[in-house]
């Protein structure tokens, strides 16, 4: 059964059947991480750009590693050594592009919705890496397919998103994803750092971090930007990881298991403790490996559309 | 010459003229004769079989961005004379957000030469304060010489409370308005109008308080100084309820609304098409509602186009980084009687005063009167054609609009004003 959309723009809309495919496919792809050779020549003689408008290290080799498994030919497209700079507009960019006959484009952009602007000016498909504060499809679906993993299921379980989730794309993409599955969601996090109108997705706001732990079987952690104009939105570093950061004694206060997720790179010491981030419930490392696999599963699934 | 506008409807609130199924004699533009005619009366005349049409007085758009001087790439002011003329109207006002801002007599006078001999009057509003900066008033009085009928600093709202009281009590001097764009700055860095749709597309959000606050802050400082006062693009309920409150105070504050924040939600951002990016943004289903409410109860006085031509390779951008603004003189009319008139929100009458009667009184501007002897200054309507906009056939020099293909019901057919008819695509000498 293929997939419905010949692109992946974000989770919102995307039907369950499609998700499970995906995370399904994933389990095929895990395994061939395992193996001595971990190639196979699915995707021979496709080619694939990878758009990146905004500095990203992990997800951009992520997906570099996932089309090489994948035997595509990939390159790499980075804002900072391209015609941007020199003024070119992001039309003509990839119309230039796509006059190079490229068969799919992951693309990672600042700007809300530049991955729908995409599917209306070029023919590849196209891949949301993610669009400025809206969706990162692929994140979510590591994150969704880690939790399964090690819970056996995703129906049913209570799962909280923990931080700045105003300016997160993580966040959005793991609540439309999670509810498709049957999860329940809430968030939690300072009230300055929470959508307005957040409750209207069906999502519960926790403002308490040991509520939030008492409550949900898993966190998924989000770091917090220090590096951007979210540091603007609580009073102090300090404060924060006081009063909203994961640690070893509110785990234990809490005297719960509880699964943890961050998408990393980890602040340590601010969202997560040292421990925390090192300790027995959280699974960071193994979301890295299976997002290799996930981004291989969804490569393959719109590779192969007829 | 002489022409025949026969079988028309001749409406005028301003007069309290209706008059049915009559024929109108215009020779050289001059209304030489009203009523039903004889042979004599109409030998040598070019015959218009205008039935069921509607002459009003010609239409005004007190909220037109003509780019000229410095954006003559997006328009100039003789491509927004034609495209407001192919929309219907006869006179428009100009807003000062132009490079150099329209903050001294030379530009004022600039301006009105570029549109002289046009069919279309064009009305210069001048920047409040120099630069539009929000720092030093600008020169009124001598701006006002110039021709200039209203201030605003476009775009932006008067910086300081302090600097806005000085500018209406200058401004008091000469009977003109101060014209308010209002919203916070320090509220209002988004992209989209903050709700369920800003949160779900990953926009940046405006709240609606980001206008709400200014409107107040303007209302207060307005009864102050007993200042004249227009809130221009009225988009939010807060706003709306808060000018009700102070008309029902007697106050001297009147607004305006565009034909997109009563035609067009929020919901049509869904698409990230960079045409639904306006400022102020498009608002919630409650919002329409009450600018609707306002438009029916008299608290909204006139219907703008807010006309704001962008170059295509601007508009053709990432969302967030597209310039807000959307085209609007040759649909304004086509949503009014569409939205207003045909889903009985304003009566014909009603519709009238707020596309042509008012916005003249806002700006001390005599309202054309329909009588014989006098030049004619019309602009026709026919209420029920059913058509479809198609920007390829847009007069302005910029295409940016959101409404393309949009069915409407009711338009202008022509506009009559300085001894010249538009009709059917063309100028007329008359």
């Amino acid at each position: 059964m293929p997939l419905k959309s010949r692109h992946l723009l974000g989770l919102e809309g995307v039907p369950k059947e499609d998700i499970q495919l995906i995370l399904d496919t994933a389990t095929t792809f895990r395994e061939v991480l395992e193996r001595p050779i971990k190639k196979v020549p699915t995707l021979q003689g496709k080619t694939i750009v990878n758009l990146f408008y905004e500095n990203s290290t992990r997800t951009r080799i992520s997906f570099e590693l996932a089309e090489k498994r994948l035997s595509a030919d990939s390159v790499n497209f980075a804002v900072s050594s391209s015609s941007v700079s020199k003024g070119e507009s992001f039309k003509d960019t990839i119309r230039n592009i796509e006059a190079m006959k490229v068969d799919m484009v992951v693309a990672r952009h600042s700007a809300a919705g530049t991955p729908l602007f995409l599917t209306q000016i070029c023919d590849a498909n196209i891949i949301n890496a993610g669009d400025g504060i809206h969706e990162h499809p692929t994140q979510a679906l590591l994150d969704m397919y880690s939790i399964r993993e090690k819970l056996r299921k995703l129906e049913g379980l209570k799962v909280c998103i923990v931080g700045d989730i105003a300016h997160s794309r993580v966040a959005l993409s793991n609540i439309y994803g999670l509810r498709t599955m049957g999860a329940e969601i809430s968030v939690c996090g300072p009230l300055t750092m929470i959508p307005r109108y957040i409750e209207d997705l069906g999502v519960k706001v926790i403002h308490n971090i040991d509520e939030a732990i008492q409550e949900n079987d898993v966190l998924n952690v989000l770091r917090i930007q220090l590096e951007r104009k979210a540091r603007e939105y609580f009073p102090s570093i300090r404060e924060y990881a006081k009063y909203f950061g994961i640690t070893e004694e509110r785990l234990e206060k809490n005297g719960k298991d509880i699964l943890i997720l961050h998408p990393g790179p980890i602040n340590r010491g601010v969202e997560l403790s040292s421990g925390v981030a090192d300790g027995l419930n959280q699974i960071i490392l193994q979301q890295v490996t299976n997002g290799v696999a996930v981004r291989m599963a969804v490569l393959y699934l719109l590779g192969t559309l007829k | 010459m002489k022409i025949l506008l026969k079988n028309v409807n001749i409406v005028n609130p301003h007069q309290k003229l209706n008059e049915k199924n009559v024929d109108i004699l215009l020779t050289d533009g001059i209304i030489s004769k009203i009523g039903k005619l004889n042979k004599d009366d109409i030998k040598d005349a070019e015959v218009f079989d205008l039935s069921d049409k509607i002459v009003a007085p010609g239409f005004f758009d007190m909220h037109v961005h003509l780019r000229e001087p410095g954006r003559e790439d997006e328009e100039t002011v003789i491509t927004g004379c034609n495209a407001a003329a192919n929309g219907g109207f006869t006179e428009i006002a100009c807003l000062p957000n132009t490079e150099p801002a329209i903050d001294s007599a030379e530009v004022v006078e600039f301006i009105r030469k570029q549109g002289l001999n046009h069919l279309v009057d064009v009305h210069v509003i001048a920047a409040a304060t120099l630069g539009r900066k929000g720092e030093i008033i600008s020169p009124m009085a001598e701006l006002h010489e110039a021709g200039a009928v209203g201030f605003s600093d476009d775009g932006v709202s008067i910086k300081t409370a302090g600097i806005l009281k000085r500018a209406l009590e200058y401004s008091k001097m000469f009977g003109l308005p101060i014209i308010e764009h209002c919203e916070d700055e320090s509220l209002a860095d988004g992209a989209m109008n903050e709700g369920i749709n800003s949160t779900m597309l990953g926009l940046p959000p405006i709240p609606s308080i980001a206008e709400d606050l200014i409107v107040m802050r303007d209302i207060i400082v307005a009864e102050y100084t007993g200042g004249k006062m227009h809130i221009a693009h009225i988009s939010t309920k807060k706003a709306v309820e808060m000018v009700r409150e102070a008309k029902k105070k007697g106050l001297k504050v009147t607004s305006e609304a565009t034909s997109h924040h009563f035609s067009l939600g929020d919901d049509a951002v869904k698409t990230y098409d960079t045409n639904t990016k306006i400022n102020p943004p498009l608002r919630t289903k409650e919002d329409i509602e009450e600018v609707l409410k306002g438009l029916k109860d008299g608290t909204i006085d006139c219907i703008v186009s807010d006309h704001a031509p962008h170059a295509l390779e601007e508009k053709e951008a990432e969302f967030e980084k597209a310039p807000n603004g959307i085209i609007g003189l040759e649909t304004e009319i086509g949503l009014a009687l569409s939205e207003l008139y045909h889903k009985k929100i304003l009566t014909l009458e009603e519709l009238i005063e707020k596309m042509s009667i008012n916005p003249r009184k806002i700006l001390n501007l005599p309202v054309p009167v329909i009588a014989e002897g006098v030049e004619a200054n019309f602009t026709i309507l026919d209420l029920n054609e059913i058509w479809t906009v198609d920007l390829s056939r847009s007069k302005s020099k910029s295409k940016n609009s959101p409404y393309d293909k949009r069915l409407l019901t009711g338009r202008a057919v022509a506009a009559i004003n300085n001894k010249q008819m538009f009709y059917r695509d063309k100028f007329i000498n008359l």
